[in-house]
């Protein structure tokens, strides 16, 4: 085994127990941090994929300001375990059963892609993660969708603005 | 055996071990005498004398005040989380400790073996990484204080958050202004193209200013110290802490207090470069050492205009501290940005 298997092994593993302790956390606050925990496992991929930019910008976004929004909002809400509505238990088998039959189709769907038959992934060597690939694609080949997601933020943050002042 | 079988260079990875363990300890004395130099100017500025009962000008102090906070009673709230009661101020040293990994502290030693760079890890998006753990510190905050459940530490803590969160912004696009100039996002590389060239500070001083007080924010050192704000908060978010917990709080403050005075130093002062000496035709050993002083001194007087600051300045009121991070500083460091950004593309043309 190559030390990137064994990192492989492990980050894969963290990342499925704590999206696992994501939802069977009775605590709101420790579903959170097992969700940052999440975040970090997959920064750790990104990086074996030699994506370092992307690793600390997942970081950044998502662990740094995300979820220290979710974390604002969860520890004003004040929500205790007892609280929690109790679910009938056919809603629960229903959702099992449809949410194994959503990963069914999204693990099939994934594997016949053509994009990934016969591919592996490029580990230590691809360079589109690094910042300056990933900077010269983005401003020449994709200059006007990534101008207009920008738009799409800057309108989206002006509605949190006109909806969140007071009158 | 399995794990020698690894295709591994064990000597780089011990080297690299060693190097950490040294950086650590040694930022955590320096932390520690930043709590002496703290009351000794503390005591300059207010015409006292300041600690000098232990040792020779109260040296010791700092080793007397460990000791104290190690053999005070250790109290866990009944009510509180108890977990994430600890995990609190665990984060808050974590991630403290972990900026020093991408710094550059001096040009690399040589023993006749090939150079042996004084960097931890030299990845090529340094700066973002710096920035990614900065954003990551408020968890220390957020946590202990919620987890103590007291009003007061949750209300610090949201306000530590809020405040964090807002400098961030303007602190960003003030690196970004920086980025434009260096051209590259790699500590080791903006060190380099300062020595023996013009530092940062005289491309970018607006720049600098804007992240100076970015970094009082986010060390929430005074005038930005809100969280801790005594006369309304009692401490703040860490009130319910005792012994050593409320020490490593405490402490955090201060790494973070000399790891944003490094990086200050290397991204606008030109990190261990010193002036006006030519150290590439020195022995490489000796010019390690002395850019290694070089960039402590600078180090030094960062401390101490921190401190300078914090005795003499007022706390902000709430509202001033958001007017201030909000319609001051982010619109002032956009500007900043677009001008350096117009100048640039206008040079290169």
């Amino acid at each position: 085994m190559s030390i990137i298997e064994i990192f492989f092994w492990l980050l894969s593993g963290l990342a499925i127990f704590s999206a696992i302790m994501v939802l069977i956390s009775k605590n709101p606050v420790h579903s959170v941090l097992w969700l940052i925990v999440v975040f970090f496992a997959i920064s750790g991929h990104y990086i074996l994929l030699n994506a370092q930019f992307l690793a600390i910008v997942n970081l950044i976004v998502y662990a740094g300001a995300i979820m220290v929004l979710f974390l604002f909002v969860i520890m004003l809400m004040n929500l205790n375990a007892d609280a929690d509505p109790q679910k009938n238990v056919w809603l629960k088998v229903i959702g099992i059963v449809t949410g194994g039959l959503l990963l069914t189709v999204l693990v099939s769907a994934v594997r016949s892609s053509n994009d990934l038959v016969n591919r592996s992934a490029e580990l230590k060597t691809g360079s589109i993660g690094l910042i300056k690939s990933l900077g010269i694609t983005l401003f020449n080949e994709y200059t006007v969708p990534f101008e207009l997601s920008s738009i799409l933020f800057l309108s989206a943050m002006v509605g949190a603005v006109v909806i969140g002042k007071k009158e | 055996m399995t794990l020698l079988a690894l295709n591994l260079d064990w000597a780089y990875l011990l080297g690299k071990l060693i190097l950490i363990a040294i950086i650590i300890s040694v930022s955590l004395v320096i932390a520690m005498y930043e709590t002496y130099l703290e009351r000794k100017v503390a005591a300059w500025l207010q015409d006292r004398i300041g600690p000098n009962r232990a040792g020779p000008f109260g040296i010791f102090q700092p080793l007397a005040d460990g000791a104290k906070l190690f053999f005070k009673e250790e109290i866990i709230p009944n009510s509180s989380n108890k977990f994430l009661f600890i995990l609190g101020p665990c984060l808050a040293m974590m991630t403290a400790m972990m900026t020093c990994a991408v710094i550059p502290w001096s040009s690399s030693l040589d023993f006749g073996h090939g150079p042996i760079p004084l960097q931890i890890a030299d990845i090529n998006i340094g700066i973002l990484y710096i920035f990614g753990v900065v954003s990551l510190g408020v968890y220390g905050i957020m946590i202990g204080g919620w987890a103590s459940n007291n009003k007061f530490s949750l209300l610090a803590a949201m306000r530590g958050a809020s405040q964090v969160i807002s400098y961030e912004l303007a602190m960003g696009i003030a690196i970004i202004s920086l980025i434009f100039v260096t051209g590259s996002l790699s500590l080791k590389d903006i060190v380099g193209q300062q020595i023996g060239h013009t530092w940062n500070i005289v491309y970018q001083p607006l720049g600098f200013l804007i992240f100076f007080i970015c970094a009082l924010a986010e060390c929430n050192r005074a005038p930005f110290d809100l969280p801790e704000a005594e006369s309304e908060l009692n401490m703040g978010y860490h009130q319910e802490y005792s012994s050593m917990k409320l020490g490593f709080y405490l402490f955090s403050e201060y790494i973070n207090m000399f790891i944003s005075s490094v990086i200050m130093a290397t991204l606008f002062f030109g990190g261990y470069d010193i002036p006006f000496v030519n150290t590439a035709t020195m022995n490489p050993n000796l010019a390690a050492v002395l850019g290694l002083i070089a960039l402590m001194a600078k180090v030094v007087v960062f401390i101490f205009v921190f401190m300078w600051i914090r005795w003499s300045l007022p706390r902000f009121r709430y509202d001033q501290l958001m007017n201030l991070g909000w319609k001051g500083l982010l619109p002032l460091a956009l500007v900043n940005m677009v001008v350096t950004g117009g100048v640039v593309l206008w040079l290169h043309k």
